[in-house]
């Protein structure tokens, strides 16, 4: 059996459609898991997309606790004996992930960006050394565990027809230590740059956080609206909130044009914008590793290049 | 308070170079470092030794030379360091294990610090690992600590959410680069850490039964960046005007 958890719902379809290929390539079902209170629709929203059968686990916790959740999976693994169980790879899932496959003494690949089967083994791989390179990892025992970040794979269609069961059943938490006193929604905004197509990045190229009003204008006139950073405007600087941080850290992005404004192109950087589309850079030394990841650059002072670059974008898109 | 740290020995990634003709990342030859974010854990737990006394043991699993960069460790504040010499085939699944294994028998403690991830690989797993298989609460990713005589309370990032928790002792901590600003050793500092023990812990004197990998990492391939690299660098206005007519012509200007 494959088995599937996020508490992400959107994440959880896009795993359960790579559960559901290898399901298939192995023969075996695929189980989603939802744990929480009992939710019908979302239930039936993963048979739609794929599961075979959604089992929920009824509790009344309000806020995760790994210690918690990897006791609940225990249960429910011990029951459903899974081979392969794909968890999302938000911070919940990269906690809760390690946790259980230390009780099982299971392998664990977090952030897998390709998981396949090659001579009958569980392959994965994962971005390794900020970026530079990927490592191609095989499971040599069971159960594997794997945690998948958004947006790797796509979600199936919605398939109505699709029929699985439903399994509710109520599960007695261990009581742990550890308390959660507070949760705090970080301050979002409208920003979004995981799915942004148009990205504007600053760095540290800029000297004020007042300037930044500059791409904001670029990334105006190019109907992308969308402003990037990163580490130090966004992590040291505070200048932008960590929504807007593009990294290996922060976000992964893959827009159809990137333009970074004053960064030096830090491998950390590049592992979280390499996948777009068109990538410039604009920057005032000639030597700067971001041009190495560019497919155009402009070498120049961004102060003179940013304000002429947004007129000629606004003139040639009339 | 009783404070284990575990540190990692990392190849500087920033140092790493990428062969021309493999694309393959070249790990030989490399300068190794304490991986950042543990360094970062080493300061979480001297600021809480300074409000509550206690002692700082390091912990490493890692060749020999290993050694050399735990002193920088106990330069900066650590009481004594461990070394877990390990030359077999490992995975986080074995390294985990033999920190549980040192940690048990060091007996005493209240806290356990690691970082996020390592700079390396930046799996993330050994700290929840850790956490597991000591059977004991996991605060992950904090970006403060305010450790109490009876608790520890800690603010986390958790991406989309700020999260407070709360424990008890004993506790595993992993902390963010956020956290801190490790501290530079001073020349004394770097004198003195040369009296500080460092002990050498077999792994068959940690666990009973040999550790055999559940993982193996079967390739490691470079990551082609195939880029056009068209850098205008004349006239300005001209080398815009280039620029947006490329844009024009690659379709990313508008809609």
């Amino acid at each position: 059996m494959v088995l599937v958890f996020s508490d992400d719902d959107k994440l959880c379809l896009e795993i359960l459609s790579k559960g559901n290929e290898l399901a298939k390539e192995l023969s075996k079902k695929l189980t989603a898991v939802i744990i929480g209170k009992s939710d019908d629709a979302l239930a039936r929203k993963y048979i739609a997309h794929g599961a075979d059968t959604v089992v929920v686990a009824e509790t009344d916790l309000d806020s995760f606790k790994a210690e918690e959740y990897t006791g609940i999976l225990e249960n429910i693994l011990k029951e459903t004996k899974p081979e392969i169980i794909l968890i999302g790879s938000n911070k919940n899932g990269k906690e809760l992930a390690p946790r259980l496959a230390s009780k099982l003494g299971a392998g664990c690949v977090t952030d897998c960006t390709n998981l396949y089967v090659k001579n009958k083994k569980l392959t994965a791989e994962r971005i390794v050394y900020s970026g530079n390179a990927v490592a191609i990892e095989q499971f040599t025992s069971r159960p594997n565990i794997v945690t998948i970040p958004r947006k790797v794979f796509e979600p199936l269609p919605k398939n109505e027809k699709h029929s699985g069961n439903i399994v509710k059943k109520k599960v007695e938490v261990k009581k742990t230590a550890s308390k959660v006193l507070k949760v705090q929604e970080m301050q979002t905004g409208d920003v979004n740059v995981e799915d942004a197509e148009i990205i504007v990045s600053c760095g540290r190229g800029f000297k004020n956080k007042d300037d930044i009003k500059l791409i904001n204008e670029l990334a105006e006139v190019l109907k992308g609206r969308t402003v990037g950073c990163s580490r130090p405007i966004a992590a040291d600087l505070k200048w932008l909130s960590e929504d807007h941080w593009i990294g290996l850290s922060g976000h992964k992005v893959k827009p159809r044009l990137y333009i970074a404004v004053g960064i030096s192109g830090q491998i950390q950087h590049i592992a979280g914008m390499r996948d777009s589309g068109i990538i410039v850079a604009i920057n005032k030394d000639p030597e700067a590793l971001i041009f190495k990841s560019a497919d155009y650059g402009i070498v120049g002072d961004l102060y003179q290049v940013v304000p002429k670059l947004t007129n000629a974008v606004k003139e040639k898109m009339g | 308070m009783n404070i284990v740290v575990c540190a990692k020995q990392v190849v500087d990634v920033s140092e790493m170079k990428v062969d021309s003709s493999t694309k393959k990342p070249i790990l030989q030859g490399i300068p190794q470092k304490i991986s950042d974010i543990d360094k970062n854990a080493i300061e979480e737990a001297i600021k809480i030794k300074e409000k509550h006394d206690g002692k700082i043991t390091v912990v490493t699993v890692g060749p020999n030379d290993a050694k050399e960069r735990i002193k920088e460790l106990l330069a900066m504040g650590a009481d004594e360091g461990v070394l877990i010499p390990y030359s077999e085939k490992y995975d986080y699944h074995v390294v985990s294990s033999l920190l549980a294994g040192a940690i048990k028998k060091i007996g005493e403690y209240d806290i356990v610090l690691c970082g996020e991830a390592s700079i390396d690989l930046f799996s993330g797993q050994i700290g929840p690992r850790l956490a597991g298989l000591l059977n004991i609460p996991q605060i992950t990713y904090a970006q403060s600590v305010n450790a109490e005589g009876v608790k520890v309370v800690a603010e986390r990032n958790m991406g989309d959410k700020m999260v407070t928790t709360e424990s008890s002792y004993p506790v595993l901590i992993t902390v963010t680069k956020e956290i801190n600003e490790p501290r530079l050793p001073s020349l004394m500092q770097i004198l003195g850490a040369a009296n500080k023990p460092i002990n050498e812990w077999s792994a068959n004197s940690l666990v009973q039964d040999k550790l055999e990998p559940v993982i193996e990492i079967v390739e490691l391939k470079g990551v082609p960046m195939e880029r056009k690299n068209i850098v205008y660098q004349d006239d300005l206005d001209e080398s815009i005007e280039k620029l947006v007519d490329s844009l024009a012509k690659e379709g990313v200007l508008g809609g």
